[in-house]
């Protein structure tokens, strides 16, 4: 499935450009500390994360992740979404807990 | 630990200066410093802020107005909770002869609703150093909570709490060389304070100077 596919399924917005869009997602992941995450994450996963700081990208960078999904509506960072526009990965935000959107997900896959 | 007792361990120590840091909160910082005072000893206002990705941040400011003025708005960004003392111990404020003349009610433990960009420009508008602390720490260092040292904010110092562990982080790359690296007691408890083994050299010996060399 596509990240754009998961974000229209799931009513999700869509924070960042067009580019990270059509990546193929293969699987997902919930975390927030990063150093765990950047161990443990795969490569084409959707990443649920509560973090919010620029950081965030460059982990999705190294780990060629499909797109970052931000839970409970919390707000994203302009320097974040910056750095996600040029390194084209796709921050998705939803009403829903990580909870909530693990279960979603899963079913939708 | 009450302000004699920390005042005088330090001085028993040899220690030329040291900084009060509290959790999210100075409100024994003015108490030290004026024991400092009367005392011979350099005391720094300061604080140990924890910011919303969880990193434990060290805020030293040139005075007590910065200091409070920062608490101001740390405050503002702190969830509206009570402490439970019964969990979380007591968070007392003293007066200068260590008699309790307060309980601060605020759960000051949990993170401030505030961005590490966010602390890091407050910080530095009232002038004072800001230095992610414990950074080879598990429990809320910069590098467990977001993997590496962000390069958006001209952050100068890290302190890290063992030789070990900086020296894993440096080795592996994870924490580049070219920033100053300082360690301090990070003490909890008395027998925490650091011996005089950690040093800078400053011109004149004042918390100006010394936040200086640090930012």
């Amino acid at each position: 499935m596509k990240v754009k596919d998961l974000a229209d399924k799931l009513g999700m917005k869509i924070l960042t450009g067009e580019e990270g869009l059509e990546k193929e997602i293969e699987g997902g992941y919930t975390g927030d500390l990063l150093s765990w995450v950047m161990s443990h994450a795969s490569k084409g996963d959707v990443w649920i994360t509560v973090q919010i700081h620029p950081n965030i990208i460059a982990v999705a960078v190294l780990l060629e992740m499909a797109a970052i999904i931000v839970p409970e509506d919390i707000p994203v960072e302009a320097s974040t979404l910056e750095k996600a526009n040029s390194e084209g990965i796709a921050v998705l935000q939803s009403p829903d807990s990580a909870f909530e959107l693990c279960a979603k997900i899963k079913a939708a896959m | 630990m009450t302000p004699n007792n920390i005042v005088n361990m330090a001085i028993i120590k040899g220690l030329d200066a040291i900084a009060i840091t509290d959790h999210n909160s100075v409100e024994n910082a003015a108490t030290c410093m004026e024991v400092g005072k009367e005392n011979g000893l350099l005391v720094i206002p300061g604080m140990e802020l924890q910011t919303r990705e969880e990193v434990h941040v060290v805020c030293l400011f040139p005075d007590i107005e910065a200091a409070l003025a920062f608490q101001e708005y740390v405050y503002s960004k702190l969830p509206p909770l009570k402490n439970n003392e019964k969990l979380f111990g007591e968070q007392l404020v003293f007066d200068k002869d260590d008699e309790i003349v307060g309980h601060n009610d605020r759960l000051l433990l949990s993170s401030s609703d505030m961005t590490l960009r966010d602390a890091f420009n407050k910080v530095n508008e009232l002038k004072g150093a800001f230095i992610p602390a414990h950074i080879d720490r598990e429990a809320y260092g910069i590098i467990n909570a977001l993997g590496f040292v962000p390069d958006d904010l001209p952050i100068s110092t890290l302190e890290y709490k063992n030789e070990e562990g900086l020296k894993k982080l440096v080795n592996s790359g994870i924490v580049p060389k070219r920033y100053n690296f300082i360690r301090s007691s990070d003490a909890h408890y008395l027998q925490d304070i650091s011996e005089r083994q950690n040093e800078m050299e400053v011109d004149e010996l004042n918390s100006l100077n010394i936040i200086n060399k640090l930012k």
